[in-house]
């Protein structure tokens, strides 16, 4: 065993590494990027041959996982938690299937929106699935547990999601990890066609075996190393807590929680556990990050007259992630004494970078649309999301990756002119070319404007899956070579740009914009490694 | 042994390069440690931040509390203030005195050294200034960890052997300088 310093996605990634992976497929998204990032840059992986491209979506991602885990051999998909909405047709259905080579998808969910659109809460989508999730609650046991879920996953033939949040996915801590890695599996041909082909003949049988299995399911859980229930002697109340909301109740307590305290890393749900605490105790208080998933279920497990308290009574804040603080107080503990906030600072927040393409592009796009009534712009998910502040303000929505172009379609649909979608390049492989299909098919009158920087820019700048491919694709799916611009976004540019997005405005049709110049990030970082390269010679 | 520390600064200044290298030091020593941080926002001139928990007994949350932290090492002063309610009452706070201004509405740099001044503990150094004029541009960050170390709680030789082997692979030039840096940081404290 050797000890190493390792974020909780570190962790994930070495101890999937460990267990014998044969391939981990995900796309960019905060904080789950780092963990395909480590294995890409990890010299045992590279020896091993193991697959890490990234993938051009989370759908795309799990699809290609589960390829590998019918050939009987291990996989890991990850992503953040809107990811598990992109990819939950094929994640549903791999509890269907079923599994051959073990499969874990890692979710790692940002209560709190550090990065985000929204906190929804993966454990939902476990349960959906109807198959197990495990919740570590430290960095060690995130390494510990991949090996388990890989068996787990092998030996009860299904999926095995594992959620993250990002106050353990970006923390680091020491973690001890094995110095003999395990073999990775061999192709097989065990997956069976009569359980893989989910017609509806084949689906109903599968479907009765699942069902039938949860009850080993909950059993297992309730005899998991991971869940204990730790007793004590005062009654009055007992505590859940889920994940990492177990360190701040220990946090909370240096010399033992004088309460029963019920930690839970792994579901379904151990039910005789809590029966056991809301038998015991006069109240219990639950304690999870994310939203009040355990909460809810536990109020529909206990009599009417039950005391629970959590983020639905108010001890805990029913939104934001959870710090010591919080716990302290739902725990009736006094803070801290601590200075008052500083009145005198201003927020700081994120701006895009100078020199960046996107500045020249909503430059120009602004100057234009001067000229028009009520334009409007539908906005879509990356570094140009944040053209939404000043001094731009240039966007007016921005819902879910590939929105853009189909909301402008259908704002176009309602009789609205101009209506102009903005996108990235990696977003508009992601989830933007079936859209734009749409538009072309039916002549749609929206602009399209691609923004290519050559990248994945807001995550850390990641390989795009359809570079020197966007003009190829856009004639692929129809679109007419005059109503196809390409430009440089430079302020000298400037008259040129501004001419192509009026007359594409004018065009009562699909057009598609493409400007182009490489992200300011990635072009110093490549020049730094060029230049590195030239020294050692 | 506890020290819980706060660093921060803007985007782009090396305050996680100073985080791994009090992390490398403080796993030397079999200390416990966790540090968090937020990613994806530090690329573009937004406010970062690090909770660093070091201690001989296991840590549990990786968070620390109000009221709780030792030290707040800043790269940048207004930034100091803003984490001010998680400073203890006989803390430290060890900052640059450069502000950076990539925000309109930037405070006057006189109401921010006045809320600095009433706090007890406070160093405040001009480490641009001592980088470049002491040949160590890219290392004003190690300058504020030479000027931190004593609040810290481990040991100088501990924060050298650490950036010895952080920066190892980066050749001798960038070790030294940063070695050179620390130093700078120590003498200005005193």
């Amino acid at each position: 065993m050797k000890k190493l310093l390792l974020l909780g996605d570190e962790a994930i990634a070495l101890g999937a590494l460990h267990a014998g992976l044969s391939g981990v497929y995900a796309y960019p998204g905060t904080p789950s990027t780092e963990i395909t990032e480590f294995i890409q840059g990890n010299k045992l992986a590279r020896e091993r041959g193991i697959h890490s491209k990234w993938s051009t979506n989370e759908k795309t991602a799990m699809e290609a996982a589960l390829g590998m885990s019918f050939m009987g051999k291990r996989a890991l998909v990850c992503m953040k938690h809107v990811g598990m909405n992109v990819c939950a047709d094929p994640f549903v259905n791999s509890g269907m299937t079923g599994v051959n080579g073990g499969l874990v998808v890692l979710a790692a969910d940002d209560p709190s929106m550090h990065s985000s659109q929204d906190e929804q809460d993966s454990r939902f989508y476990g349960k959906f699935a109807l198959i197990p999730t495990f919740e570590p609650s430290s960095q060690q046991e995130a390494y510990d547990m991949m090996q388990v879920a890989f068996d787990y996953s092998e030996k009860q033939k299904l999926p095995v999601l594992m959620r993250v949040t990002t106050r353990m996915a970006h923390s680091r801590a020491v973690v001890q990890v094995t110095e003999s890695p395990r073999e990775e599996n061999t192709i097989n041909y065990n997956a069976e066609a009569s359980s893989w082909v989910l017609l509806p003949a084949n689906a109903r049988k599968r479907n009765d075996i699942v069902c039938a299995q949860q009850g080993q399911l909950e059993e297992d859980a309730v005899n998991s190393a991971y869940n204990k229930y730790i007793d004590a002697a005062d009654k009055s109340m007992g505590i859940i807590a889920s994940g990492i909301a177990y360190n701040y109740v220990n946090e909370c307590y240096p010399d033992g929680c004088p309460f029963p305290l019920l930690k839970i890393s792994q579901y379904p749900m151990p039910k005789k556990l809590i029966r056991r605490m809301c038998e015991e105790c006069d109240s219990v208080m639950v304690i999870e990050e994310g939203q009040p998933f355990i909460e809810d279920i536990l109020r529909g497990i206990m009599p009417g007259n039950a005391v629970i308290k959590g983020r639905l009574t108010g001890e805990l804040p029913r939104t934001g992630e959870l710090n010591p603080d919080i716990v302290k107080k739902a725990l009736g503990m006094p803070t801290g004494e601590c200075f008052a906030p500083c009145e005198d600072i201003a927020p700081r927040p994120p701006a895009l970078c100078k020199g960046c393409g996107h500045r020249d592009v909503y430059a120009a796009l602004n100057e234009v649309l001067k000229e028009y009534d009520h334009p409007r712009v539908f906005g879509d998910i990356g570094c140009y999301t944040l053209g939404f502040l000043p001094p731009y303000r240039a966007i007016h929505s921005c819902v879910d990756m590939g929105a853009s172009i189909t909301m402008a379609k259908g704002a176009a649909d309602a009789g609205q002119w101009p209506s102009v979608a903005i996108i990235g390049d990696s977003t508009f492989t992601h989830s933007g070319m079936t859209g734009l299909l749409d538009a072309i098919n039916e002549n749609a009158n929206i602009t399209v404007i691609i923004s290519d920087n050559l990248t994945t820019g807001m995550t850390g700048g990641q390989d795009s899956a359809g570079t020197n491919k966007f003009e190829a694709i856009c004639r692929g799916l129809g679109l007419s070579e005059e109503h196809l611009r390409v430009v440089v976004p430079l302020p000298k540019n400037m008259p040129e740009i501004t001419q192509i997005i009026r007359e594409e405005i004018n065009y009562q049709g699909t057009s598609v914009i493409i400007p182009r110049r490489e992200c300011m990030q990635t072009l110093q970082r490549h020049l730094k490694q060029k230049k590195a390269k030239e020294e050692k010679k | 042994m506890k020290s819980d520390i706060i660093l921060c600064g803007v985007g782009g200044q090396g305050i996680l390069s100073i985080a791994t290298i009090i992390g490398e030091a403080a796993m030397n020593e079999n200390l416990y440690i966790k540090q968090a941080e937020v990613h994806g926002m530090s690329q573009r001139g937004g406010d970062v931040q690090s909770n660093l928990r070091i201690s001989s007994d296991p840590i549990h949350s990786d968070l620390i509390a109000k009221g709780a932290a030792n030290v707040i090492i800043s790269m940048e002063p207004m930034e100091a203030l803003r984490y001010l309610p998680y400073l203890s009452k006989d803390g430290w706070i060890i900052t640059s005195s450069t502000p950076f201004v990539n925000i309109p509405n930037y405070p006057d740099m006189e109401v921010i050294k006045g809320d600095l001044a009433k706090i007890n503990n406070v160093i405040m150094l001009d480490i641009e200034t001592l980088a470049k004029e002491n040949d160590v541009p890219r290392s004003a960050n190690v300058i504020l960890l030479g000027a931190a170390q004593k609040a810290l709680g481990i040991e100088y030789s501990k924060i050298e052997e650490a950036i010895r082997s952080v920066f190892g692979r980066k050749g001798d030039a960038v070790v030294e300088a940063n070695i050179k840096a620390l130093a700078l940081g120590r003498a200005a404290q005193r």
